[in-house]
């Protein structure tokens, strides 16, 4: 029976792809190994390799075609003493493309399933844009990628340097064609040296220089956990005022899909717990845009957290020559009165899927993207609250000692009397992030906990 | 390019007389024993405060090693950079640092270096740069690498002086920095200060290799002994260092076999040691006695001696006053130099 070629995944975030280029013609024989097409991403161009054996007997997805889902099947092949009369008993598409294709060259992303779902459209104009503003359309890697071009052409002191960013063009693509435009003095390959790197960067920016360190994912900064708060945080205070040092730390963090407890850390409290640092977490790709370029121009050392499941997302970006966002200032990006939701990167998208939901039951909830975790942008969550009376902050990380829990004892302080119940608080479970799908999934949190939680404090 | 030929080592533990260092001008020596007394008499007062109460928390005192931060002072030119650990006080005095903004800060006083916000162990100036100062171990291996990068990404031809100790010379840190430093030919000299002792563990006790020198041997780092007790050999070890680093070759190590006279901090009663080993480095091999002596040789006066002594006790005697005099910080001051 002749064997389906399907579109396979090629990065844990891939849902679909272009198929660029076939390389072998109907009709022609195939062996196991040989690449048979190349596919594209917004990432990279990757071959496939055929690993069945036969002859190509119908492409069913012409070459530049765009936009292919994955598992869609691209091509037959015909075993031995089958004809072209056999390819009308080609089975359904297999859900497994691994098996009749794989990707060529290995990744530095771990497989994994799906991306979560894009970002909801927001019904909240952004104030930092103004009315009228031509958007474009980007990924979030290409913001962030943009960002960095564009904060480098303005200032020769800005340089980047981590593992993979050069060459390899970014495990992640986010620094996809720097090294092309800036040479390599200005991005700079680092050997896989954590805590030596952190530390050289710190060091150069004592000078004046303002490096961009690379994390391939904040998991592995904390070999370098030293150098970023003994170092980068306090020297500042400790010199007196004389010698500080505009540095941006960034890189993904939090959970990305499927690959257990070592590499899925959130260390957003982490970081939010220093004096000396900022720490920023966006969500949409403007904000990743106009963030990132108020990092590298910040003066003080910034921790810009990134989320490697949006990475492939879409969004909006204002078309401006220069557009910055100021770091410290939240964004309400869904307006109601009846419960304020509070989130930040990744948990936006259960927070937005929760008020979707809310709504058809008829609550209306105001989702605060916080988009900055130190400073805390206090007087949006609070003004809020004022006017719900009930409030559920949204985290995947833990609980305890969560950005979460200083939220809810900032409304304590600041809003005690205008609330209506107890501020709910929902998070990734007191657990080590676990391998197996089902139990990944019951780790983190989900639109319907939030759902749930809103309707507790509303008490419906 | 091959390494330089390895300097006969002669050594603080084993001295012999091969290969004895070019000899200094006069005003060599001259400099040479007034910048190496004021850090002496300096850290003398500070202990001396210390015990009165006026400095608190960890004051790590340098006396006995004065002839590395001179002699390697001797070897600088402007611009270059230093940094080091927490023994730092004769680093600060040796690249010039003021001695009354350095007591006031060890007595935690607003005109001190960091405005009594640092302490003994956090010090810095963009002016004269020394960029600090560090308190945890190692740290300031990675940060020095740093500040040669930044040369090497400015294309000037400064060096980046980057001192540390026996101890810390077992952390890893320190050979991620080896390595991007000799991948990068990045202009830094690294002293290691071997004072034969972390803390209260002996050289011995705590490290595989005890030939310091050799520790960047697998990045192909070259590596030299100096006696860190005769200025001179550290001044022509420097120079050869900094020659080295100047021209794009790269990193350099210097072991400066030295001693610490006294405990490692304010609060060790040095029973890791006998009494007899203290007493006989400071009889056969005090850095500053070597150079009287020369000097006495060189039919220098008694009187011009004494009128250096006495100069560099006005500069003690009037930073301790100072130190002592001057105004804590203003409360206000807390809540400062967070953010820029």
């Amino acid at each position: 029976m002749p064997i389906q070629v399907l579109m396979p995944a090629l990065s844990p975030t891939m849902e679909k792809g272009n198929l660029a280029k076939w390389l072998k013609k109907e009709g022609e024989t195939i062996k196991s190994g040989d690449v048979i097409a190349e596919i594209e991403t917004d990432k990279a161009t990757m071959e496939v390799e055929a690993t069945d054996e036969g002859t190509l007997g119908k492409i069913l997805i012409p070459e530049g075609t765009a936009d292919v889902a994955v598992n869609t099947p691209i091509a037959t092949i015909l075993a031995d003493g089958e004809s072209a009369a056999d390819l009308a008993k080609a089975p359904a598409p297999q859900q497994k493309a691994a098996e009749s294709a794989a990707p060529a060259a290995a990744k530095a992303e771990a497989p994994a399933p799906k991306a979560a779902p894009a970002p909801q459209a927001v019904a909240e104009p952004d104030p930092e844009v103004p009315a009228g503003t031509e958007m474009v359309t980007q990924t979030i890697r290409e913001a962030l990628r943009d960002a960095m071009a564009e904060e480098m052409r303005r200032d020769a002191d800005v340089f980047v340097m981590g593992e993979e960013v050069a060459e390899y063009q970014g495990a992640y693509k986010v620094t996809q064609g720097l090294l092309q435009e800036f040479g390599a003095k200005r991005v700079i390959d680092t050997p896989i040296t954590e805590h030596g790197f952190a530390g050289i960067g710190v060091g150069a920016a004592m000078t004046g220089l303002k490096p961009i360190v690379e994390f391939m994912t904040f998991n592995f900064a904390m070999q370098a956990i030293d150098q970023i708060i003994n170092s980068a945080a306090k020297t500042l205070y400790m010199s007196g005022g004389q010698m500080g040092c505009s540095i941006v730390f960034r890189g993904p963090n939090g959970a990305a899909a499927r690959v257990a407890a070592q590499h899925s850390q959130d260390y957003s409290s982490w970081y939010s717990n220093v004096p000396g640092l900022k720490v920023v977490a966006p969500f949409s790709a403007a904000d990743y845009k106009g963030l990132l370029k108020a990092a590298i121009r910040d003066p003080n050392p910034v921790i810009f957290l990134e989320n490697e499941m949006l990475y492939g997302h879409t969004g909006e970006v204002p078309k401006l020559d220069d557009f910055v966002i100021p770091i410290g200032k939240a964004r309400i990006v869904r307006s109601g009165s009846h419960v304020t939701i509070i989130s930040w990167s990744n948990g936006m998208s259960y927070a937005l899927k929760a008020a979707d939901e809310l709504a058809k039951d008829g609550i209306e909830a105001e989702v605060i993207d916080l988009r900055t975790l130190r400073p805390m942008d206090t007087g949006t969550i609070v003004n809020s609250v004022k006017k719900t009376g009930r409030a559920v902050t949204v985290e995947e990380g833990w609980a305890q000692s969560g950005v979460g829990a200083e939220i809810a004892a900032r409304i304590m302080e600041n809003a005690f009397d205008y609330l209506d119940a107890p501020v709910a608080r929902v998070s990734g479970k007191d657990v080590p992030m676990p391998y197996a799908a089902n139990l990944e999934k019951l780790a983190l949190p989900s639109a319907a906990e939030v759902v749930e939680a809103a309707k507790a404090v509303c008490y419906r | 390019m091959a390494a330089p030929k390895k300097a006969a080592a002669s050594t603080a533990q084993d001295k012999t007389d091969g290969g004895s260092p070019p000899e200094f001008t006069r005003e060599q020596e001259l400099k040479a024993l007034r910048d190496m007394l004021l850090i002496r008499r300096f850290e003398e007062k500070a202990g001396q405060l210390y015990g009165m109460g006026a400095i608190g928390g960890f004051c790590h005192l340098y006396i006995g090693q004065e002839a590395v931060v001179v002699g390697m002072q001797m070897a600088l030119k402007q611009g270059d950079q230093v940094i080091t650990g927490y023994r730092d006080h004769g680093h600060m005095l040796a690249t010039g640092m003021e001695a009354n903004g350095v007591m006031a800060e060890l007595t935690g006083r607003r005109g001190g270096y960091s405005k009594g916000k640092g302490g003994s162990m956090h010090m810095f100036s963009k002016e004269k740069h020394f960029y600090g100062g560090h308190g945890i171990v190692g740290a300031q291996v990675s940060l020095g690498t740093g500040l040669a990068f930044a040369n090497h990404y400015r294309s000037n031809d400064n060096v980046s002086v980057t001192y540390f100790g026996d101890g810390a010379a077992n952390q890893g840190q320190v050979y991620e920095s080896f390595n991007m430093a000799e991948l990068w030919k990045l202009p830094v000299i690294y002293v290691i200060e071997n004072n034969r002792y972390a803390m209260g563990t002996s050289v011995s006790r705590a490290s595989a290799q005890q030939d310091f020198s050799k520790r960047g041997a697998s990045f192909n780092i070259p590596g030299q002994q100096v006696d860190g007790m005769d200025v001179r050999a550290v001044k022509a070890a420097g120079d050869e260092a900094a020659a080295w680093c100047r021209a794009g070759k790269g990193p350099f190590i210097l072991e400066m076999q030295t001693y610490r006279y006294r405990g490692h901090s304010m609060s060790d009663p040095a029973k890791y040691r006998t009494r007899e080993e203290v007493e006989k480095v400071r009889h056969d091999q005090d850095p500053i006695e070597q150079v009287r002596n020369r000097l006495l040789a060189a039919k220098v006066s008694e009187q011009d001696l004494k009128a250096i002594d006495a100069e560099v006790r006005d500069i003690v005697n009037a930073s301790a006053d100072f130190a002592q005099h001057d105004p804590e910080p203003d409360a206000a001051e807390l809540w400062t130099d967070i953010y820029r």
